[in-house]
């Protein structure tokens, strides 16, 4: 008998659509992916919806109402591994700038009858509402990385993800320091490697959109930012108010600036 | 009597969340409503007190399928504010990289979201398995355009290398000469795919539009020009807010836009099409002739022929551009903060994209505004349901609501932009 093939799932919370648009990126090996599973669900490629249990859940987006913080308890029910894939599922994303903020506020700033809105006050990660079996991070997901991490899970395998930071990428690729070199501010020292160190080579500062690394010092690089590169307050909070600003490390660095 | 109501709770190859509802009372439409359920996520609330360099990175992250159209848009209105105008090789750089876009985008939609519907697969991996040779191709076109983006931008998803006046790093001659092989295939595979679209089986269905894009006198508009519509509206950018008005309504998180006094209208490549056939490349011209195609196209079914017919043009004007470059002396022009008001307006795959910020003298975010195309082209997709349906409701009910889906797909609605999109329930009495 032939081997059932595995149900892959993907679902959509707060975001962009980038992220899942990946896996429609990955067009030299799209076919191939799915010849080897079954994808079962997947909306923004197909009208077909194969029922659960899934093997395989991707979730993309964070939970900013309420019915979508009840919806995630469904997903995480018929799915074996959850993966969340993107800086929005794993940290709350560009988003969750309102959770620094009023959230009725920001309602009636955009729409002229609040009343439509429904939005709970903070935009947060799948992890603050249910188990996570993996996150990939990044804004943008790197496609590569995306396929790794499906293939290690089919394969009942860790995925080979690093964690060090964007700086070991930019040693690899020998693109000179910005920092160093040009005095230009760059969150690589504390930002997560998986891009591929693209804004240096480039010629500008890693903006942090992978999140935070692994324990990241991000004091002794604000200090840097202030000290040699004179960076005010302002700014600081900026750099690490941005596509992760709710991921803790970057949190409490962009708080401590505040004025 | 017999209560029906047609209904999609969850569109599939939509980008972003949203369905549809249309409640019938025998062959009457009651109702039509393309609800979008899409979580708000407020963008421009969080663009107040950002500096105005920090616009294009963030609101790409508006939508993972067309950023460029965003970062586009929002460098075009904060160089406006400032007084400086991007032009030379810089201006055809920006060109080219929405060559990429266009070419992605149109690719991602015609093959994958909107071809399995004329042809009746639920997606384009089944579809794959009896036309394995248009998928691949459509698959190899859509990388070609993202390629384009990659080396302009630094990656295909929220590119990192536009900023405001100009680029962090331009391409060598030679960089960007590795992408004209790859283009001349693909012009021969946008040729075929323009023929390949003429022979899908379209409704018949054609209505008198407004459509709505900007004009530029001397080429097919990307990033500049005036706003048009085919029934007389002719303006500069500046006065968007003159003539158009936003509404915001109970079953949609998105707001609805609207021609003041007028009501609805089209944006995208059917509207930019028929505004602008003129200044189409000869070789665009000729196969959209030969595709059946008149100067206009008003039948939506169709917009897949002027998708292709548009993906012809991107592939000719970027080996345009490519032939005739030279590197510029520096990346980017110096852009000093103003106090102001800039509009940027810039045509995204999907049609026209509004910007509007208000800066201060240091160049921090006092206000913005966002009108992106889905949100412009609701009331089109909902007068197009409500024409539709009456006249085809002797069809079964499953074919009848993929009819439906199909007519929003149409649009190639973004609903991940727009939310400020869908499911479709039909309500029959």
């Amino acid at each position: 008998m032939a081997k059932r093939k595995p149900k892959l799932a993907v679902w959509k919370f707060a975001s962009c659509d980038g992220c899942q648009l990946s896996l429609l990126d990955c067009e030299d090996k799209l076919l191939e992916v799915a010849d080897s599973i079954e994808i079962a669900m997947f909306m923004e490629a197909s009208r077909a919806v194969i029922k659960g249990p899934y093997d395989l859940s991707l979730v993309e987006g964070s939970i900013t109402t309420p019915h979508d913080a009840e919806r995630i308890h469904k997903v995480r029910r018929a799915s074996k591994y959850l993966v969340t894939i993107g800086a929005c599922a794993t940290t709350g994303g560009i988003q969750a700038l309102k959770n620094f903020r009023d959230v009725d506020d920001f309602v009636s700033i955009v729409y002229a009858n609040p009343d439509y809105i429904e939005s709970l006050n903070k935009s947060t990660p799948i992890a603050d509402h249910v188990f996570v079996d993996y996150e990939l991070q990044g804004c943008p997901i790197n496609k590569n990385q995306l396929i790794e991490v499906i293939s290690a899970f089919l394969n009942g395998r860790k995925p080979n993800i690093h964690s060090y930071s964007v700086c070991m990428e930019c040693k690899r690729r020998s693109t000179v320091c910005v920092m160093v070199a040009h005095g230009t501010p760059c969150l690589g020292p504390v930002t997560h490697a998986g891009c591929g160190a693209i804004c240096p080579s480039y010629n500008r500062g890693c903006y942090g959109c992978y999140g935070p690394k692994e324990t990241p010092n991000t004091s002794s690089l604000a200090s840097w930012f202030e000290k040699m590169m004179d960076v005010d307050d302002d700014d600081i909070v900026r750099y690490f108010r941005t596509f992760n600003a709710f991921a803790e490390a970057f949190r409490k660095e962009s708080e401590s600036h505040e004025t | 009597m017999r209560r029906k109501t047609i209904k999609v709770d969850y569109l599939a190859r939509v980008e972003g969340e949203g369905g549809l509802y249309v409640k019938l009372d025998g062959d009457q439409v009651r109702d039509v409503q393309l609800r979008i359920f899409e979580p708000p996520r407020f963008f421009e609330a969080f663009l107040r007190d950002r500096k105005f360099t920090e616009a294009p990175d963030i609101t790409a992250r508006i939508c993972g399928i067309c950023p460029i159209a965003y970062q586009m848009s929002a460098v075009h209105a904060m160089e406006q504010a400032c007084g400086v105008e991007v032009t030379g090789q810089l201006r055809e750089l920006r060109r080219l990289i929405y060559c990429g876009e266009w070419i992605e985008s149109h690719g991602l939609h015609l093959f994958m979201l909107h071809a399995p519907d004329f042809l009746g697969y639920e997606d384009a991996i089944r579809m794959a398995k009896d036309h394995p040779d248009i998928v691949k191709m459509g698959l190899q076109l859509k990388k070609i355009g993202n390629d384009i983006v990659i080396l302009l931008g630094g990656r295909e998803i929220h590119p990192i290398n536009v900023r405001v006046g100009g680029f962090y790093k331009v391409p060598t001659k030679k960089e960007l000469s590795k992408l004209t092989e790859p283009l001349k295939w693909a012009r021969d595979a946008a040729l075929k795919t323009v023929e390949w679209t003429s022979k899908l089986p379209f409704p018949d269905f054609e209505w008198d539009y407004e459509f709505v894009s900007l004009s530029h006198p001397d080429e097919y508009p990307f990033n500049e020009g005036r706003i048009k519509s085919s029934k007389g509206l002719d303006i500069s950018i500046d006065e968007f807010y003159d003539h158009f008005e936003e509404e915001h309504i109970e079953h949609s998180t998105s707001l609805h836009s609207i021609i003041k006094g007028r009501g609805a209208y089209y944006v995208g490549p059917s509207a930019r099409y028929s505004l602008n056939f003129d200044k189409l490349p000869q070789v665009a011209r000729e196969a959209a002739k030969k595709a059946g195609l008149g100067k206009t196209c008003t039948n939506p079914f169709k917009s897949i022929i002027v998708r292709a017919v548009e993906i012809l043009f991107s592939c000719e004007e970027a080996l345009r551009i490519i032939d005739n470059y030279e590197m510029p002396d520096a990346p980017f022009v110096e852009v000093s903060p103003k106090a102001g008001v800039g509009h940027g307006c810039s045509e995204a795959p999907r049609g026209m994209l509004y910007h509007r910020y208000k800066i201060d003298d240091n160049g921090v975010i006092k206000d913005a505004n966002i009108v992106p195309p889905t949100s412009q082209n609701q009331k089109i997709i909902e007068n197009d349901l409500a024409q539709f349906i009456p006249e085809n409701i002797g069809l079964p009910h499953d074919k009848l609501t993929w009819q439906c889906e199909q007519i929003i797909r149409n649009y190639d609605p973004c609903i991940s932009c727009s939310c400020h999109f869908l499911k479709l329930k039909i309500d029959r009495k």
